[in-house]
């Protein structure tokens, strides 16, 4: 079996297994987070301040890092710099093992431990580890890997936990509910952490001036682990340094919010330490508490390197570095939400930010075994509390495992001459095949209907499978003899002259609309001149979504040059740009920054509009509703009268320009229920993919709970979307200018 | 602190399960008394019952079901208290409890949490200080359920003081606007 259809078993099997558990409590926390950031009156503005700490900080890195050796050192403890994991696990394990002589150390929950192996290592030294976090010790019983970075257990349900402590403990009264199993593990635990000699914390933040920790958490166990023990080792990436304690305060508002939902965790540590608690004796218990046992207290920073200090180097990767580990970018991903970070992370780490840090850490391998699922849907990019562009990152890492794995001997020197791509020959055929689209579509529709007919064709839909990995129970798209741009041109160019019109603007032919859906082009064309819009169609190329889909980043870049070059002139002309297909807007808008000059990629950003968005514009600045179709005048697909069922695209919420359909279809009288799946699933090429047809079929599942049996009629303004709502509910939806343009 | 801060501060406590009692510094000890359960340790600079043992041993704080500290700070946006992990115990005395007693004096209550942290950086820099804020009880659900006290206490009791001769509105007594509906 090749690993790619290894992969896509353990993928069915996931879902199978953990995807339940996973999904109730991932949208769970994605509901929370919308909820308890909306009651923040400055949210963006505290997202702006904890991005720009970070920016600062990482820049100063270094100059941190000397700063907490001198503050810890003068508060009484150390501070251990290490390289790498092994040089890590080699100061920790002397240390405990070594000069405390220790028989147990008890855990505050950490995912930079978990990222050393820590456990392992003391454990080979004979020092027994605890995991006091419930969820960690669950696992830690259970011998499993964590499958959420703040959640570690999401994957095992109460019942599962409840079988997994009778196998193991046989207690005489078996603990079922949650009340029950918390507090038998509470009494275990209890009485671990008062036997332990060392406590292992993480830390979250640490203030370079003063050598303060801060650790998030709400059950206790990390406030015991460091109070109950007179030897407290932190381990923490070097990213974790900030200027002073007074930049922790953006990231206690934003930090349980952003994860699950929590205004604020039960207990936010702020600790100096070595702290100034005494140290409870639980052997010789007949002692006063207040001792001044406090003052044999013993503190070890270990900082870890582990590849941060090169990731600080790489452009691209170094904005990695800000994430402060919320587990926001994993709740708000229809994949995660799916399949957990059993099959999305690598080493350590999971969600979308995960390929940053195991591409830095653990390298491009690791990376590569689960970068595929992100799909490049953006719904992380608004949760995320300092600003990553993480598609973004996933994107570039995807291009360098790309090129990275490119192998010279392949000879697919045929297809390297016929497509026009910007990338290195021996680049995988499906990935080839879907960055290069545009070409295909325009083949396409030059051969239609041979073409269509052809893609239906059992046999070649089975090679097409096996060669280019598209799942042959997808519909493939169905070419139109007849361009946007040739039909627009046919018709005699625009209906509404310069002279009389409100405002002119160049309808964006993108490569769906161009070649495939051209309906809801000429839909655009009717709803624009209805609103006194003088339109025009020019040919123009393909945005490069596709391409950057795929991680081919030179091809995306390419196309964006092109783009600007063919757009300027209208732009300059003061022509507005509008667009039907939102991902398109969404290069346009956000992945061109990456691209273009700054001043070319703001101006075209400024002068683009997403049709309904340009819809919404005109009528709030004084347009006439009634050049645009009123449920009243429906008939036909819009049978059903006033009642619509809208999945807004997922990079269009995230551009904000979602909710603009949804305003224009009320102001002219439309009763509209929104769906809030973050994305359908389909996200572009992904869910055409064979590996991931079932996967994205499950992402799409929440649409289909909503909108199945609904008698309202389906819009949706994205190419994918309307093909995964096809596969879902079984009727292709409609874009919404189709259903508010007026009919032909 | 202004009133709107006392008002939101016991909203958020109310929101987080916290329960409250209110009077002058002068009724401090009958309302920990009221509100501690049996036994009790404490570690406060306020007057405390006589039953609450305040230099206990760690075999009385094994045994407590109740701890009484002190609260350095409160933040009324959040409902949180700011505990101090100092050489008396306050930290133990507030973490190895089934309920957590705590002090707070109005005068204390900060309105947002950046306030906190503006309050608590300078006293970073001055010395080693231990601080936790504490926002409800101890909460846990990774037993498939939110349940409270997964290691710390299971009832947090928060005992809001204000200077005596301080109306409950929050003007002082005998002036102008401190006469009015008490």
């Amino acid at each position: 079996m090749s690993s790619d259809a290894a992969k896509a078993d353990r993928i069915r099997e996931l879902m199978a297994t953990e995807g339940d558990a996973v999904a109730e409590n991932t949208r769970g926390f994605n509901e929370g987070r919308y909820e308890s950031t909306s009651r923040l009156d400055d949210y963006e503005e505290l997202k702006g301040e904890a991005r720009s700490i970070k920016e600062d900080a990482i820049a100063r890195l270094p100059e941190l890092i000397e700063e907490v050796k001198e503050t810890v050192e003068a508060n009484g403890g150390t501070v251990y710099v290490a390289d790498d994991a092994d040089d890590a696990n080699r100061y920790i394990t002397e240390l405990t093992a070594e000069e405390r002589d220790a028989d147990r150390l008890v855990k505050s929950k950490s995912m930079t431990s978990e990222e050393i192996e820590v456990n392992e290592a003391l454990e080979a030294e004979g020092v027994d580890v605890v995991e006091t976090d419930l969820g960690e010790w669950v696992l830690q019983v259970a011998d499993e890997a964590p499958s959420h970075i703040v959640a570690p257990a999401i994957h095992k349900s109460r019942e599962g936990i409840a079988e997994l402590f009778e196998e193991r403990f046989d207690p005489e009264d078996p603990p079922e509910t949650a009340e029950e199993l918390t507090m038998f593990a509470r009494e275990r635990l209890g009485e671990l952490i008062e036997d332990a000699d060392v406590g292992m914390t993480g830390a979250n933040f640490i203030a370079a001036d003063s050598g303060t920790m801060m650790l998030v958490t709400s059950e206790g166990n990390a406030r015991k682990t460091v109070t109950a023990t007179d030897t407290h080792v932190a381990v923490a990436g070097v990213e974790k340094i900030v200027p002073s304690a007074e930049e922790f305060a953006p990231f206690v508002e934003l930090i349980g919010r952003s994860g699950t939902g929590q205004d604020v965790t039960s207990y936010i540590s702020t600790l100096t330490p070595p702290v100034d608690s005494p140290v409870p004796d639980f052997e010789d218990d007949d002692e006063p508490l207040a001792d001044g046992s406090g003052d044999d207290r013993d503190f070890h920073l270990v900082l870890i390197d582990n590849g941060r200090l090169a990731m600080r180097e790489d452009e691209e990767l170094k904005e990695t570095l800000y994430c402060i580990r919320c587990s926001a970018c994993s709740n708000s991903c229809g994949n995660f939400q799916s399949v957990g970070g059993h099959a999305f992370g690598g080493e350590t780490y999971s969600g979308g930010i995960a390929t940053g840090w195991e591409a830095g850490i653990e390298g491009l391998d690791t990376a590569a075994e689960f970068n595929d699922l992100c799909t490049g849907c953006s719904r992380c990019v608004p949760a995320c509390p300092v600003e990553i562009d993480i598609p973004w990152i996933n994107t570039v890492v995807r291009d360098r495992i790309n090129r990275g794995e490119a192998d010279p001997g392949q000879t697919d020197w045929m297809f390297e001459e016929l497509v026009p791509d910007e990338e290195p020959a021996g680049l995988d055929l499906g990935t080839r095949i879907v960055g290069n689209y545009e070409t295909l579509a325009k083949w396409g529709s030059r051969t239609a209907p041979i073409a269509n007919r052809l893609a239906d064709v059992g046999p070649l839909r089975a090679l097409g499978e096996r060669v280019a990995g598209i799942d042959r129970r997808r519909d493939l798209p169905d070419f139109a003899s007849q361009s946007l741009v040739d039909w627009f041109e046919a018709r005699g160019g625009a209906a509404v002259s310069p002279e009389n019109a409100s405002r002119e603007a160049v309808l964006y032919p993108d490569t769906a609309t161009n070649y495939v859906d051209v309906d809801r082009g000429k839909a655009a064309v009717r709803a624009l001149e209805a609103m006194d819009v003088h339109v025009r169609v020019p040919d123009l190329p393909g945005s490069g979504r596709p391409p950057l889909s795929q991680g081919m980043v030179s091809t995306a870049a390419a196309k964006a040059e092109d783009v600007y070059a063919g757009l300027a002139t209208h732009v300059d002309a003061g022509r507005d740009v509008v667009v039907i297909e939102p991902s398109d807007l969404g290069m346009f808008r956000r992945e061109y920054e990456k691209f273009l000059p700054e001043a070319s990629h703001e101006r075209l950003a400024d002068a683009s509009y997403d049709v309904m968005e340009y819809l919404f514009g005109l009528l709030e600045n004084g347009g006439d509703p009634a050049g645009l179709r009123a449920p009243t005048a429906g008939t036909g697909p819009v049978a059903s009268g006033t009642r619509v069922a809208y999945h807004p695209h997922c990079q269009a919420r995230t551009i904000g320009v979602g909710e603009h359909a949804t305003a224009v279809m009320e102001r002219l009288g439309y009763d509209v229920r929104t769906s809030d799946t973050e994305c359908c699933g389909m996200a572009g090429s992904f869910g055409y993919k064979h590996d991931y047809y079932e996967l994205s079929m499950d992402v799409g599942e929440p649409i289909r709970e909503q909108f199945g049996d609904t008698d309202r009629t389906v819009v949706a303004a994205g190419t994918s979307c309307t093909e995964q709502i096809d596969a879902l509910l079984g009727d292709a939806p409609m874009h919404p200018v189709q259903l508010v343009a007026p009919r032909e | 602190m202004s009133l709107a801060d006392r008002s939101t501060f016991k909203r958020r406590l109310d929101d987080l399960g916290v329960t409250v009692s209110e009077g002058p510094e002068s009724a401090c000890r009958d309302l920990i008394a009221e509100a501690a359960g049996d036994p009790a340790v404490g570690v406060s600079d306020a007057p405390l019952p006589d039953r609450v043992e305040t230099a206990p041993t760690t075999a009385d704080l094994r045994a407590a079901h109740t701890g009484v500290t002190d609260a350095e700070l409160g933040v009324a946006e959040y409902g949180s208290v700011a505990i101090e992990a100092d050489a008396a115990g306050t930290e133990p005395v507030s973490l190895f409890v089934d309920r957590h007693v705590v002090v707070l004096r109005e005068r204390d209550l900060v309105p947002d949490m950046p306030d906190a942290f503006d309050w608590l950086g300078p006293k970073t820099r001055e010395g080693s200080v231990d601080v936790v804020f504490a926002t409800g009880p101890s909460a846990t659900a990774d037993m498939g359920g939110l349940v409270h006290g997964a290691h710390g206490p299971k009832e947090v009791h928060v005992v809001l003081l204000r200077e005596d001769g301080e109306t409950e509105d929050g003007g002082p007594a005998g002036t102008e606007g401190g006469d009015r509906d008490e």
